[in-house]
């Protein structure tokens, strides 16, 4: 059993950046209903974002004093994009029938992955992502994890928070919960609904880019195909979670995460489950886990919170 | 690229739309096209390998090198009348892209001899299909056993299921023991954590691997199986940090095996990854973010740069401009292709200087004679398909460079 704190650690910081990708899904579903599946090529924009970031800048930067400018590259290339594809792609179906836009939605995401795989400089294979130096920290004998991993656990909480914060304080995220209630109402109170699904946008394809950048710095890459495993992941942990509520995502990302790596530790141990276990398995046991779950509950984890939709 | 995947597809719209109007004037059309080759007889070698994705940097360098034996057989005049002429299509390392492209192939009349693929699971796709077109089929990279010698190969019962196809590759039955040979006797490696990527080729290798390393007295630990395109190995690193291993066994391809081992030594583990030719590329060391030092890996063949007949090779590719490195498989690319050119000139210079109608048979029964000196040593083909040169050699990653570590010949 002396596996099982390091596998809680993987879990959680895996389910950390799901969960992160998976704000996005929820927020823009809470307010258009929307299943927005070029998501995860936002997520992936935002890690070439960053990328271009780093390599714009002169070599030998500290990694320090890149990694904020990184981030804020990452975050404005992922926002413009979702915002340019809310105005272009989705606004002009906004009344049009629910599968419209989901088909739409998939075009996006092959659009976006081939204009990177075309376009990009050398992104036919796998860009490698600088590092935060540093060896891992050993926690306790059992435990140790990457710098990259601490900026995961600090970034995924703090974005939680800032998000929470905002939705319940500002006037903005106030519009947000009533436009998730009823787009009509809130428009006949004052509110201008386009612009709250742009800022649901842009709030969502800013936290994937968080997340890309977290992709970059534990995985050592980025690739244009690292959107589509990832957005579908993050896209569970949605659903998971109960579609529409923020908090659900975080949860969803986490419970998934952390079903993975239970599963990759342990399914194979079990008698006369050896040939389902191990890593490749992983994914399967996080479907069957939504499925039950979604059988019990078919809201999701938190989805009767209906209130706090945003 | 993509343009140029555009332009194929066009090109076989095209085609295909001509082909529907030629059916009324059959004869007049045909002659115009032979008219157009003005020196002489066109014949097409045509390539399939992964020109686009994870793979890109081994698929180009296998298109690059055929396309300099195909100049330097049309500048040579090797076959006097016929011109050689090179058809690439990118399978992407999908089995379902390979079988498309060999049809793809085989419906061009023009095609005598295809080059590729580059995947083991790729080249079972495709296989039959060129076959059953009696087109010959020489890969410079397939390594799995079963390709050439059937299912039941490992219980001594071979069987060669496919008559055209042939390899300068050897394969996993002799790469994966001469690994386990240097992991235990050289490196003094005695627990082993296996990992495959579920492929044809991971598999069998791990297998090949795993039957001589516990035969020579090592120890299993371990073993798991990780996805292509996978990403994430935290889980899969736990178990190898808490199995006690002393050294993981990777079957598969550099995209998953770089950033394994990348993964696995940044948690503090200083567990070096071995695999197969499949992992030996540049872009291993660049995935595994540069701290694959120690890791090691076999490859078919002698180290091209250490060979004289390969120097030659190397120049010439250098000064034929290609952007890409000819990477682990250029120089069996380039003989692969040149077995061709040599089976098409017993052909045509049997049958009085002309193609024969039945050129594509000819050729097959042609290849398992054909024997030269090629850029990797003699080439030539045991009645299994397999090239007859079995060396392999063991490299090691010394300061972010691949460094040849042992050459030898495994005899079992």
């Amino acid at each position: 059993m002396h596996e099982l704190p390091q596998q809680l650690a993987n879990g959680l910081i895996l389910g950390s950046m799901y969960g992160l990708i998976a704000i996005g899904y929820t927020m823009v579903y809470g307010i258009v209903q929307l299943i927005n599946f070029a998501h995860g090529e936002i997520f992936m924009t935002g890690g070439f974002g960053a990328l271009s970031t780093w390599l714009a800048l002169p070599s030998g930067t500290s990694i320090w004093l890149a990694l904020p400018l990184m981030l804020i590259g990452g975050i404005l290339t992922a926002v413009l994009i979702a915002m340019a594809a809310e105005r272009f792609a989705y606004r002009p179906l906004r009344n049009a029938p629910r599968l419209a836009p989901l088909i739409t939605a998939i075009g996006l995401s092959l659009a976006l992955q081939q204009a990177v795989w075309a376009w990009y400089p050398n992104a036919k294979d796998a860009r490698t992502f600088p590092q935060i130096p540093g060896g891992p920290f050993n926690i306790s004998s059992y435990i140790s994890i990457q710098p990259a991993d601490i900026f995961l656990l600090v970034a995924a909480p703090l974005s939680m928070l800032i998000l929470g914060t905002f939705v319940r304080k500002t006037r903005t995220g106030r519009a947000m919960q009533a436009t998730a209630q009823d787009p009509d109402t809130a428009k006949l109170m004052g509110i201008n609904t386009d612009r709250i699904i742009v800022v649901a946008f842009a709030l969502g394809a800013a936290f994937a880019a968080v997340a890309a950048v977290s992709h970059g710095l534990r995985y050592g890459q980025v690739d244009y195909q690292m959107g589509f495993i990832a957005g579908l992941k993050a896209f569970t942990a949605a659903v998971l979670g109960g579609i529409g509520n923020i908090y659900g995502a975080m949860l969803g990302g986490l419970v998934l995460g952390l079903a993975e790596a239970l599963a990759t530790a342990y399914i194979a141990d079990v008698p006369g489950m050896h040939q389902l276990g191990g890593g490749s398995w992983a994914d399967v046991w996080a479907f069957v886990l939504l499925i039950v779950v979604l059988l019990v509950r078919p809201q999701g984890l938190l989805g009767e919170r209906v209130a706090d939709r945003a | 690229m993509r343009h140029r995947s555009l332009v194929v597809l066009c090109a076989t719209v095209a085609a295909g739309a001509l082909t529907l109007t030629a059916c009324g004037s059959r004869g007049s059309d045909n002659k115009a096209n032979g008219d157009s080759s003005s020196g002489g007889t066109a014949v097409t070698i045509g390539v399939d390998a992964p020109i686009s994705g994870d793979l890109s940097a081994l698929g180009l360098g296998i298109r690059n090198s055929v396309d300099l034996a195909v100049k330097q057989a049309n500048a040579q005049k090797i076959v006097p009348g016929v011109t050689f002429k090179i058809k690439a299509l990118d399978d992407q390392a999908q089995p379902s892209s390979g079988q498309q492209n060999a049809t793809q192939l085989v419906a061009d009349k023009s095609v005598l001899g295809v080059v590729g693929p580059l995947n083991s699971g790729v080249a079972q796709s495709m296989q039959k299909v060129f076959d059953d077109a009696h087109l010959v089929e020489v890969s410079p990279a397939n390594t799995n056993p079963t390709l050439t010698q059937g299912e039941n190969y490992a219980s001594g019962n071979k069987v060669r299921p496919f008559k055209s196809y042939f390899r300068t590759a050897t394969t996993d039955a002799i790469q994966g023991p001469f690994g386990a040979d240097y992991a235990y006797n050289d490196a003094k490696k005695t627990k082993v954590f296996l990992v495959d990527d579920k492929q044809t080729y991971g598999v069998g290798l791990v297998a090949a691997f795993k039957g001589e390393f516990t035969k020579l007295g090592g120890k299993v630990v371990g073993q798991d199986h990780v996805n292509t395109k996978q990403k994430d190995f935290s889980s899969v690193i736990t178990k190898i940090k808490s199995s006690g291993a002393d050294i993981v066994y990777y079957g598969g391809q550099y995209p998953e095996a770089g950033p394994l081992s990348g993964q696995l030594k940044k948690t503090g583990a200083k567990i070096p990854v071995m695999g197969g030719d499949g992992m030996k590329d540049d872009k291993y060391i660049q995935l595994a973010n540069n701290l694959a030092d120690g890791d090691l890996t076999t490859s078919v063949g002698a180290p091209v740069e250490s060979l004289d007949s390969a120097k030659k090779f190397v120049a010439d590719y250098q000064a034929g401009g290609y952007s890409d490195p000819y990477a682990a498989y250029g120089g069996y690319s380039y003989d692969s292709a040149w077995a061709i050119v040599q089976a098409v000139k017993a052909v045509v210079d049997a049958n009085g200087g002309k193609v024969p109608s039945d050129a594509r048979a000819k050729i097959v029964d042609a290849m398992s004679k054909v024997s030269f000196d090629g850029v990797t040593g003699k080439v030539s083909f045991d009645e299994y398909g397999d090239a007859t040169n079995k060396q392999l050699t063991v490299y090691v990653v010394k300061n972010n460079k691949w460094a040849v570590a042992k050459t030898g010949t495994f005899t079992g």
